[in-house]
């Protein structure tokens, strides 16, 4: 496979979800030379994927996804109609503070240097460590939805999702419309639906349509019969595959049994890159979640790097298009296409419609607090999903004086295995936490090399004459926790 | 466990541990192998337990597999190809679990 090999770009763009695509769309408009990368092969990131393909058809897999998702079509074409170019099937395994790109296509690794890099990595699923998740049959809900948009696959045997977050009943609602045999939803939320409504009152009339449409998924699922337990305590059982969950519910133990288990509890930042390069994280007590720290604009400590979209804190598919037209006036100002007047007046209207949905995203960060996925864990239950490490070691070791979180890792190999901690940062963060009865803004996370992706031998050596002087890094404060990455 | 909405649009094929599966040219080699009822795509290198995809975005790595010779690549996100040969991994290095 051959294509064209940038050695240059004015604007790199990392990620072609609404963020990444709304911020090309606009840096391309205002005359800047902008590239996106993303590692799929076509636009419209984890929400409108293959939207391009999907929803022209207005078939039954365009019925079952919904409005919503059909609506991401438009911001694909203002982009492809944008004149930023666009590399598909290409990972970005680095970004160097110089704006060194390192992108692999095709089994080809190349570098390309950009003035300034916007990253729209966008969210992964947060991970939820409960007894025998490792088992197959055990997804993300997420997971099953990206097999419905990327391939028109759903579910025929019995599935069962558990968890919290409005994905959680998006996905229920999707299965629902596509026959899937959705046995139960196990709703592990603390909030009660009269907390619920409460807090959803100050919210009307303005988001009246997001709350009506939220009811009417859960209307739906009733209308179905289809059952919608509190749980808490889950564990997945099962020899080799997943054969049942039980949970804990109006002070019994409940158990089904179901082919295919789908959890489900919210979705985190993806910030590989930001701790990668050492930009300075906080941590978010609301999403339980580190993000990285950035201004108003989205730039990070890191001088040419800005994030936007879900991997900034997750805002959602709306405020990601927001966060991406605010990153993209910035580069557009940084690189001299505009003045600081023309982008500040034009940062306005992104940021009163930030902040309008930053009410909701209030709200939606009380009402689907995380409660299955930030619960003590249970001593046999693998945190480290690819060294296999279970709680109760890693209590073991915290109990024999290790204090500190890479300390942990390099003895006991968590976060050392193919997925490079995205899968047990958290989990390992709050292990510690617990044991040192402190928090994790204390405890920091794990530190992160390049590659950020895997990188064939192959390809590196292919590299031949990457700057061996490009230092990666930035400069490490001294005595901040989040740091200590 | 997963079916076709679209199952008109088979019409290539990839080869997995031997076995000739029909699958939607572009989609992922983990999406095609799961509609084919594939479950197990690897065994871990410590406790040899069986793994399937659990993410489907490429930060799991629970789908790593061999493709064309190449081990520890990542079937949800390498799209499929008429004729590609994959195989299951047995820990590390050793490929055929089935
Ligand atoms: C599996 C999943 C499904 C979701 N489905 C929905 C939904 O149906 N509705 C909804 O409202 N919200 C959904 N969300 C939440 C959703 O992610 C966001 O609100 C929205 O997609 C955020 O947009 P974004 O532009 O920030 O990032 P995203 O849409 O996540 O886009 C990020 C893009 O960056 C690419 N990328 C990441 N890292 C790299 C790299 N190193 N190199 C190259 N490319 C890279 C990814 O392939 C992706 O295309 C989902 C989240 C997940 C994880
Ligand atoms: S399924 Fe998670 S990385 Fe492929």
């Amino acid at each position: 496979m051959t294509h064209l090999q940038r050695e240059s770009c004015e604007l790199a763009i990392v990620g072609g979800g609404p963020a990444g695509l709304a911020a090309a769309t606009l840096a391309a408009e205002l005359g800047v030379e902008t590239v996106l990368f993303d590692e799929q092969s076509a636009p419209g990131g984890q929400v409108y994927r293959n939207v391009e393909a999907n929803a022209p058809r207005h078939d039954a897999l365009a019925a079952i996804l919904g409005g919503d998702y059909a609506g991401g079509l438009a911001l694909v074409r203002a982009f492809r109609a944008s004149g930023a170019a666009y590399e598909p099937e290409s990972a970005v395994w680095q970004v160097a503070a110089s704006g060194k790109v390192g992108v692999s296509r095709g089994g080809r690794a190349y570098l390309t240097r950009a003035q300034r890099v916007v990253l729209a990595t966008g969210a992964m699923e947060r991970p939820v460590p409960v007894p025998g998740w490792t088992l197959p049959g055990v997804m993300g809900a997420g997971a099953v939805q990206t097999l419905m948009k990327a391939s028109g696959i759903v579910p025929d045997r019995p599935v069962v999702l558990a968890g919290c977050g409005p994905l959680l009943y998006l996905v229920a609602v999707q299965l629902v419309r596509a026959n899937a045999p959705l046995v139960a939803v196990v709703d592990t939320s603390a909030a009660t639906l009269a907390g619920t409504v409460r807090a959803a009152l100050p919210l009307l009339p303005a988001f009246a349509g997001d709350l009506a449409k939220g009811l009417s998924w859960i209307a739906t699922l009733k209308a179905r019969r289809i059952p919608i337990h509190k749980g808490s305590r889950l564990v997945v059982e099962g020899t080799g595959r997943v054969e049942a969950v039980t949970f804990d519910s109006g002070g019994r133990r409940v158990r089904i049994a179901t082919s295919l288990l789908l959890l489900h509890e919210g979705v985190i930042p993806n910030n590989q890159v930001t701790t990668s390069l050492r930009c300075k994280h906080v941590w978010n007590v609301a999403q339980a979640a580190w993000r990285p720290e950035t201004d108003p604009f989205g730039a990070t400590s890191s001088a040419r790097v800005a994030v936007a979209g879900d991997g900034a804190g997750i805002g959602g598919a709306r405020a990601a298009v927001h966060r991406g037209r605010l990153a993209a006036l910035d580069a557009a100002f940084r690189l001299g296409r505009i003045g600081r007047d023309e982008r500040d007046a034009r940062a306005r209207p992104e940021r009163t419609a930030l902040a309008r949905e930053a009410r909701l995203r209030a709200f939606l960060d009380r009402v689907y607090r995380p409660a299955e996925a930030v619960r003590p864990l249970d001593d046999d239950t693998l945190a480290c999903r690819c060294e296999e490490v279970s709680a109760g070691e890693l209590r073991g070791l915290i109990a024999e004086g290790f204090t500190d979180l890479n300390q942990l890792k390099s003895f006991s190999r968590c976060g050392m295995g193919q997925c490079q901690g995205r899968m047990c940062a958290g989990t390992v963060g709050r292990i510690l936490a617990e044991g040192l009865a402190t928090d994790m803004a204390a405890v920091g996370h794990y530190r992160l090399r390049i590659p950020v992706k895997p990188l064939p031998l192959a390809e590196l050596a292919e590299l031949g004459h990457a700057d061996r002087n490009d230092k990666p890094v930035l400069e490490v404060a001294d005595g901040d926790p989040s740091q200590r990455i | 466990m997963f079916r076709r909405l679209q199952p008109d649009d088979s019409s290539a094929t990839i080869y997995f541990d031997g076995r000739a599966i029909r699958c939607r040219p572009g989609e992922s080699v983990a999406a095609a192998l799961l509609a084919a009822g594939v479950d197990r795509f690897r065994t871990t290198p410590v406790g040899g337990a069986g793994r399937m995809p659990y993410c489907m975005i490429g930060v799991c790595f629970d789908c790593l597999v061999e493709i064309d010779g190449q081990a520890d690549r990542q079937a949800c996100l390498v799209p499929v190809a008429d004729g590609m040969t994959v195989r299951s991994q047995d820990g590390t290095g050793r490929f055929g679990i089935q």
